[in-house]
């Protein structure tokens, strides 16, 4: 299982995957923004490879959360950082894991508090299924179909790994 | 009245450690304290975005109660609670209920009713915060906003934010605290704060009138002359001349305060030359502080204002979260039970 999860050829799958989507909908100049942790590792790479010119934008969700009612505040909060206006502009959204969709729900409330994008495309290292939300990764490195004693984590920053977790 | 409870702990925290209330900083460890500048730090840059709200408070209902007026501290509490997305509720009590002989628990245990969730309270009167929560509502997150002498929390917390801001450390600091430290509820809370947080000093430079009896037992040093006490400060903290708070003759006359402790050009020359110099506000020019120097460029008084914001949306998240959880886990004994 952990060789079929080797985290260079997810992304080049990654990336291979966004040039074919920014192509089919004639996106010349991206900005990359990632979710805090794992995701903000993942866009710093791909950024690079993409070679967008800005700095990457940095996403903390946790005031977005659709859990406070039940788990109370995140007390590791971090300031989210989007150096660019995004009034207009295209969005390469990037979390290193998706399952439910309910941290992407957040992150697209919260990017939208910083102004109207034209448009956003999602893109994930790798999707475990298990959606709760109709949100779909318009590119994904990898799909995954997890054992219920499973998890999967990405590690970094340098160098960037991918952990698969049995749990007795 | 529980003013000088030395452990308030047992009321303002979760069993596992979470703020519930914002009573007083008395108890409370750097650590927490330090979370409390890391949440506000990120409502800064909330407050620096198109839309400067975010959802965390949504369908919660947080009452201000103020029976004690005040133009500052209750709008930057109003706009933390909309910035939080919370419907908020303006009481000033001292024109409202109370005049009719509606009793202070009648007006609580009724707001309460109306499924309130949070009450911002300021009080003439010491230990009122803490009155409410141990004894009245205590379902509801109460954050002292101030009460008689005591205590004044968040205006402490957010000066700590911003000279974190400006120093980017509490080690090796020296503070002064400049002024009417007898009628200063925030002279209390800072001093506990910049104790716990690590500073290297804190000065307090006061006329003796001026002075609470037990002010050396609270972690300070006292300077009479000014002069002497300005040197190498890296912040200078003004207090406001409580004016309306003077009971017979504290003072020879405001322009004799000017020429001791007013903080002018001359004398801020005396401090660290990075020295910043802040305010509570409402500022007397010309009565503790300079115009030179309040508009100069070491003054941090507006960033003040500004972070006040950030801190109070920091608190009432924090202690907002804290209920949650001890609902959480009361139910969920309540179900293995």
């Amino acid at each position: 299982m952990t060789a079929q999860l080797e985290i260079n050829q997810l992304l080049d799958e990654l990336e291979a995957g966004l040039r074919r989507v920014l192509e089919e909908r004639g996106v010349e100049s991206p900005v990359v923004v990632g979710i805090r942790t794992g995701g903000v590792w993942l866009a710093d790479v791909l950024s690079k490879r993409l070679g967008v010119g800005e700095p990457f934008g940095e996403l903390d969700i946790s005031f977005y959360r659709d859990d406070f009612s039940r788990i109370g505040l995140n007390p590791t909060v971090k300031p989210s950082s989007l150096p660019f206006d995004t009034e207009g502009r295209d969005i390469i959204l990037i979390d290193d894991v998706i399952m439910s969709g309910r941290t992407i729900r957040a992150a697209m409330n919260e990017i939208f508090d910083y102004g109207r994008p034209a448009s956003i495309i999602l893109a994930t290292l790798i999707d475990l299924g298990a959606r709760e939300l109709p949100i779909q990764p318009d590119v994904a490195g990898k799909t995954v179909a997890l054992a219920a004693n499973q998890r999967v984590k990405l590690r970094g920053p340098d160098p960037l790994r991918i952990e698969l977790q049995e749990t007795a | 009245m529980t003013a000088n409870d030395p452990s308030p702990n047992h009321l303002q925290l979760t069993r596992d450690g979470q703020l519930r209330h914002f009573l007083t900083l008395d108890g409370l460890d750097r650590a927490l304290l330090t979370d409390i500048l890391d949440t506000a730090d990120s409502f800064i840059e909330v407050g620096e975005r198109t839309i400067k709200k975010v959802p965390l408070l949504r369908g919660r209902t947080v009452v201000n109660l103020f029976f004690e007026s005040s133009t500052r501290t209750r709008s930057t509490f109003e706009l933390a609670a909309k910035r939080l997305s919370a419907d908020v509720l303006n009481l000033d009590i001292s024109t409202s209920a109370t005049s009719k002989g509606e009793s202070l628990s009648d007006t609580l245990l009724n707001l309460e009713a109306m499924a309130s969730d949070m009450f911002v309270v300021r009080h003439s009167q010491s230990g009122a915060p803490h009155f409410i929560a141990e004894s009245v509502t205590p379902g509801v997150a109460i954050i002292n906003a101030g009460d008689g002498r005591h205590a004044h929390p968040t205006q402490a917390m957010l000066d700590m934010l911003t000279i974190r801001q400006h120093k980017g450390r509490f080690e090796g600091l020296k503070v002064a605290i400049v002024g009417d430290v007898l009628h200063s509820r925030v002279a209390r809370s800072q001093i506990r704060a910049l104790n716990e947080l690590g500073a290297a000093e804190v000065r307090i430079i006061a006329p003796g009138t001026l002075l609470p009896r037990d002010v050396e037992s609270l972690g300070c040093k006292v300077e009479y002359d000014m002069s002497r006490g300005m040197k190498d400060l890296d912040v200078v903290i003004m207090l406001r001349l409580q004016k309306e708070r003077m009971e017979g003759a504290l003072l020879p006359s405001e322009r004799e305060f000017y020429r001791l402790y007013g903080l002018n050009q001359e004398k801020l020359a005396l401090a660290h030359p990075e020295c910043i110099v802040m305010h509570p506000g409402p500022i007397n020019r010309g009565v503790e502080i300079e115009s030179a120097v309040a508009d100069g460029p070491q003054s941090v008084i507006l960033n003040q204002v500004t972070n006040g914001i950030a801190i109070r949306m920091a608190v009432m998240s924090m202690a907002m979260g804290g209920q949650i959880a001890e609902r959480q886990q009361k139910s969920s004994e309540r179900a293995q039970a």
